[in-house]
């Protein structure tokens, strides 16, 4: 069902704290409902963005809503693809195939290394 | 273009369906009450329905009494989207109107789910859909086996996202799955400029609207119904008056459409045997309705203090509406002709509503009406007076308020009194409020100064099913009560 891109990060459980080290890892969460285009671009251009601008310091998690639909609801999710910036705090939505590397940026809180 | 491909899909399994070559559209009780009359049955059943009006005119209010009502009274569980309060702020806010949602949340029937639209905690980056919204949607319908479902309000998603184009597709792409779940909804508008809804969602709504409206005249709130379309089905076409009390929204059709109240031939005595006589049949019928018009001090409210004791004798219960004096007044100048009203209070076999017109709008005089009428089953309701109410609308108002409130009282085979005041130097047959024609007894009072005394005298104008007398007759108020003098006014004083 979930298109089968490289992760470049385990997909196990958030931890339930905020690690200490210093340049803090990027957890994101990716819902997405079932293998559509948009399901995929969205995942190609998150793994794209975060090769290149996080440098090993992310995890992704793919959510797929149509398997756990309750999550829509625990996790208030609307639009789709939405990507949720877990850690650091506070949360952070992007919606969208995340094609406007600038916005998912800024909307990351990330600076542009390039 | 897609109600077309809609038609197209349904068409055949439909008519496969019903054996019948005429069928009329199924449709879904609201429960609300008058609503279901005005509108033959109630909302189109398996469709969408578009409510709309201003901010604070009671959207929210009725369609969760749709949900609710739906849950209690036709077995079928709901969902409550909400886009902008919280659950247990629905929860609060309909608890003043009776419902305990939480305990239908409890038992399955309803599922309450509050999304959040926040504008400034979402960035767009290219395309989306709205899928959550259909997933969550989809499993709260799912997990109560959910028939109707509420979007309240659907335009807070234009707050939340920039992109209209995709939110426009998405909010059509709702309504066909609405419509392929075979849910019957109400989604929610806010009034625009010049437009039923400020992002025009009467564009995807082609069965149902109905427009709510909540306006200021006289300093007092009246809020009024209207249904603006419905596809396929006849419906009442006026602005109707509703108002939203304790037992719910109730909507009161002007004109009543329904006059099926079941008449009754049986005579109930007005206390005074003499009127009894003059009024050919031996008295009143029972839910009849009754009004006594006169100048100031002419014994309105004696003739109705004297029908509300003999009703206590009757051992049934009197409701006394006493717009113009406290209780205490009443009762002491009842008990100044004989009659003794403090037992009955005491065995509430009588009560008072005493309420000063201006203290509250006429919308909710006729609440207050109707929920003491529910709670406390009076066979016998007395308004003294009508004309007082006059202070708080305009005539056509008052009017349409009594008409309701004799609908009302028939309906409910109550016979009602209502007494109205006639200014000094107006004519004898008027009553300041059009509502002669609907009574069916009306009795007139009136003082003369003849031959150096100030004498009282009753006329039966009318009375609907009896061979009344058509006598001027003389009206004497003693320590023992009121009572009609055997012979004619004219012998006496022409």
């Amino acid at each position: 069902m979930v298109p089968k891109v490289r992760m470049s990060a385990q997909t196990k459980k958030l931890p339930g704290k905020q690690r200490s080290s210093a340049p803090a890892t990027v957890v994101l969460s990716l819902y997405i409902a079932g293998d559509t285009p948009k399901s995929r671009s969205a995942l190609n251009n998150l793994n794209k963005i975060c090769v290149e601008h996080l440098n090993g310091r992310y995890r992704i998690k793919v959510i797929d809503l149509l398997k756990n639909p309750k999550l829509a609801r625990d996790h208030q999710i609307l639009a789709l693809p939405t990507l949720v910036r877990q850690l650091p705090q506070p949360i952070r939505k992007i919606i969208g195939d995340l094609s406007n590397t600038e916005r998912v940026l800024v909307g990351l809180g990330i600076e542009s290394t390039k | 273009m897609p109600r077309k491909k809609m038609l197209s899909r349904n068409r055949p399994r439909d008519s496969v369906r019903a054996a019948k070559p005429l069928r009329l559209l199924p449709k879904a009780a609201t429960g609300i009450q008058g609503l279901d009359e005005i509108t033959r049955g109630g909302l189109p059943k398996g469709r969408t329905t578009l409510v709309c009006g201003t901010a604070g005119c009671g959207k929210t209010m009725f369609a969760m009494e749709f949900l609710v009502r739906g849950a209690q009274q036709y077995g079928e569980p709901g969902v409550f989207i909400s886009f902008e309060e919280s659950a247990e702020d629905l929860a609060q806010n309909v608890a003043s109107m009776g419902f305990d949602l939480n305990a239908l949340i409890a038992r399955k029937k309803v599922v309450v789910d509050h999304i959040r639209v926040v504008k400034s905690e979402i960035e767009e980056t290219g395309s989306f859909d709205l899928e959550g919204l259909f997933i969550r949607l989809g499993l709260a319908i799912d997990s109560i086996g959910a028939k109707r479902v509420v979007l309240d309000t659907l335009e807070a998603l234009f707050g939340g996202f920039s992109n209209a184009a995709i939110l426009r597709a998405e909010i059509r792409r709702l309504f066909e799955w609405l419509k392929e779940r075979g849910v019957t909804a109400i989604v929610t508008g806010e009034r625009g400029d010049g437009a039923l809804t400020r992002h025009g969602l009467e564009e995807y709504v082609s069965d149902c609207v109905i427009l709510l409206d909540h306006r200021v005249v006289n300093q007092l709130t009246a809020r009024r119904l209207r249904i603006v379309k419905y596809r396929g089905s006849v419906h009442g076409t006026d602005e109707y008056p509703f108002l939203i009390g304790a037992t719910g929204i109730s909507v009161v059709p002007i004109t009543s459409i329904r006059l099926d109240h079941r008449a009754s031939s049986e005579v109930v005595s007005s206390g005074v045997p003499t009127l009894d006589k003059a009024l050919g049949g031996g008295g009143f019928y029972r839910s009849s309705t009754i009004l006594i018009s006169g100048g100031a001090g002419t014994g309105k409210s004696s003739l109705a203090g004297h029908f509300v004791a003999e009703a206590g004798g009757r051992r049934e219960r009197s409701l006394y509406i006493a717009l113009e004096e406290s209780q205490s007044e009443i009762v002491r100048n009842m008990k100044s002709i004989g009659l003794q009203l403090a037992p009955l209070v005491a065995t509430d076999m009588l009560r008072f509503h005493v309420s000063r017109p201006t203290a509250q709008g006429l919308e909710m005089h006729l609440a207050m009406i109707h929920e003491l009428v529910v709670d406390y089953r009076p066979q016998v309701v007395v308004v003294d007076s009508i004309t007082s109410l006059l202070s708080m609308g305009s005539i056509s108002e008052v009017t349409s308020m009594i008409v309701r409130l004799v609908d009302f009282f028939k309906m409910n085979g109550i016979t009602a009194v209502m007494t109205a005041l006639i200014p000094t130097g107006e004519e004898t047959e008027t009553t300041g409020v059009n509502v002669s024609s609907l009574v069916d007894t009306w009795l007139t009072l009136r003082n003369s100064e003849i031959k150096g005394v100030r004498a009282r005298a009753l006329s039966v104008v009318k009375a609907r099913g009896m061979g009344h007398s058509n006598q001027l007759h003389e009206f004497v108020m003693s320590k023992k009560g009121v009572e009609l003098k055997s012979d004619a006014w004219s012998r006496k004083y022409a």
